[in-house]
């Protein structure tokens, strides 16, 4: 079964953002950029579904920048087989990054499509449902469990105030939530050998797919800072507060 | 301009998180129509009826329905949804499911986790976790938007006495089914949907002082989180973190306890109403947005707080 799994680029999830001057955007000069942490979690899985004989091959697809071989590479070194980048310079919206997805996906026919539920960039979550209505399958989102088995699959979803599980017709798409697996470190045996690894260049208009967008980012702003507030010198104090000041209890 | 609010609810109840969706779409103008798709859900549709400001009610009553499968539900919004100008959900589990399925169908951008209305076509959300504010307008003739129920007022439960219509759409695409449904069974409220929130990190020492925290939860009929410092350190389940990558809360009271405050954690947290940060270490940057903070042991502080609420 082959399994493809998309990967982002964003800022790293321990990097404090800053608004630019100009409220364009936020400034992502010179900062440490990574996998985003679900996408790890979607890599992860799919290793782990090869290790269990389950998937036959491992196909990594990000859509960005041409910097974002540096997360295609990262990936292939936990142990994708190859990678597909599709190019574009431009900040996408997830409807066009789930229309690229589609064609990647009608190229490559994987069984299962694995990505993470939303990127902690653009906090979206909408690219893998989008797929999974693009593509007509079934979609098992916030996955804390994926069991495979003949042409179905199982997922176990993070809902509000529990789990859920849903059984899919393969071909299907899962999205990550952080209980899925804790995602391994790449060893550098394997950071070497992933350099030889296969990684495809493609762009939006070799796949025919336009990227145009409804939504316009109008401004970019810090939100209202939150001010310190008190020392109080003992545990009495504090609840006095909170009851009377605060009246939170 | 006519707005369609998809009703959160579990074929029994409505879920508060629909009057907060309706408060966005009273903010937005216009008729506001309620869908209730589920089965066996003429209570939820009755219960939906009298919020105010509801013009109408449609009720889409089949199996398909059941468990608000996205595969089935998804094309019954896109259809009734293309004689609108907005489509609303909550941003639950079921709206983050459900309702980016219908833009794409639509072929329309999504716009996540609104915090407030601008205008009928522009919107506030937060990005990067909510380190940063963005405004966006949309173009989309059918804008197609989740709400974040933490930035709108919930509208009154009680006042309207809209129609309910009865719809026999059916759509069941056959490619998913229901398994099984496992709730939790706690007594404690939701983490994401609590008043008061009482979250412990690194300085709890191990997942055995977390005791202390529940006692205290318990008795402030609180939901218990945790930092990722604790929830990487194994004390907890990753199901109970609040931060960038875990859950996102904003509760009227959270109490912060051993935890430092990285940035990964205030992402979580920081919009909560009042925050209470409890460390021995008085410079933890935690103490850099708390209103109330305590330089205490909190294994002293936290059972006599305890005793004192």
């Amino acid at each position: 079964m082959k399994v493809l799994v998309a990967v982002k680029r964003v800022v790293d999830y321990n990097v404090k953002v800053r608004v630019k001057a100009d409220n364009s955007g936020v400034d992502l000069a010179n900062v440490k950029m990574s996998m985003n942490p679900f996408c790890e979690i979607a890599v992860e899985e799919a290793v782990r579904l090869k290790e269990k004989g389950v998937a036959t091959e491992i196909v990594v697809v990000s859509i960005g920048p041409s910097t974002a071989q540096e997360q295609l590479r990262t990936a292939l070194a936990l142990g994708a087989d190859r990678a597909i980048l599709v190019e574009s310079a431009e900040d996408l919206t997830s409807l066009a990054v789930a229309k690229l997805l589609k064609a990647v996906v009608d190229k490559e026919q994987p069984q299962l499509v694995i990505l993470g539920k939303q990127a902690i960039d653009s906090d979206n979550n909408q690219t893998g449902q989008m797929l999974a209505a693009l593509s007509g399958y079934g979609q098992g989102t916030f996955a804390s469990k994926v069991e495979v088995s003949g042409d179905s699959v199982a997922v176990t979803r993070e809902i509000d105030g529990g789990a859920q599980t849903v059984s899919l017709k393969l071909p299907a798409i899962v999205t990550t939530d952080l209980r899925l697996n804790e995602p391994r470190y790449a060893s550098l045996p394997n950071i070497m050998k992933a350099k030889k690894k296969p990684l495809e260049v493609l762009t939006p208009d070799a796949l025919g797919v336009s990227t145009a967008s409804t939504n316009k980012t109008v401004k970019v702003e810090a939100p209202a800072a939150r001010s310190a507030g008190i020392k109080v010198k003992s545990v009495a104090e504090l609840v006095e507060k909170l009851k009377n000041e605060a009246k939170v209890i | 301009m006519t707005i369609l609010v998809i009703a959160e609810h579990d074929n029994k109840v409505l879920a508060p998180a629909t009057l907060n969706t309706v408060a966005a779409a009273a903010k937005i103008g216009g008729d506001i129509h309620v869908l209730v798709a589920g089965q066996g859900a003429g209570a939820v549709a009755e219960a939906a009826a009298k919020i105010a400001g509801v013009s109408k009610v449609l009720n889409a009553d089949n199996a398909a329905y059941a468990h608000q499968l996205p595969e089935n539900v998804a094309p019954l919004v896109a259809e009734l949804g293309k004689g609108y100008s907005h489509i609303l959900a909550a941003a639950t589990s079921n709206g983050k499911n459900i309702l980016p399925r219908v833009a794409a169908s639509l072929d329309v951008d999504q716009i996540s986790e609104i915090i407030s209305v601008e205008s009928a076509d522009t919107f506030k959300r937060p990005i990067y976790a909510g380190n940063a504010i963005a405004t966006v307008q949309s173009t989309a003739a059918i804008k197609v938007i989740t709400v974040r129920a933490t930035g709108f007022d919930p509208v009154a439960a009680e006042g309207g006495s809209a129609a309910v219509e009865s719809l026999a759409a059916t759509h069941d695409a056959g490619t998913s089914s229901f398994v099984n449904e496992e709730l939790a069974k706690s007594d404690r409220p939701e983490l994401t949907a609590a008043k008061i929130v009482v979250s412990g990190g690194r300085g709890m020492q191990n997942g055995d002082n977390f005791k202390h925290l529940y006692a205290l939860a318990d008795k402030l009929g609180a939901a218990v989180g945790a930092s990722r410092a604790a929830v990487d350190a194994g004390f907890v389940p990753n199901d109970m973190q609040v931060g960038q990558t875990g859950k996102i809360v904003a509760p009227q009271l959270y109490i912060a306890v051993g935890i430092s405050g990285a940035i990964q954690h205030l992402a979580g947290m920081k919009d909560s109403k009042v925050i209470v940060a409890i460390n021995k270490d008085e410079e933890a940057p935690i103490f850099q947005v708390a209103d109330y903070g305590l330089v205490a042991d909190l294994f002293e502080a936290v059972p006599e707080l305890e005793k004192l609420v």
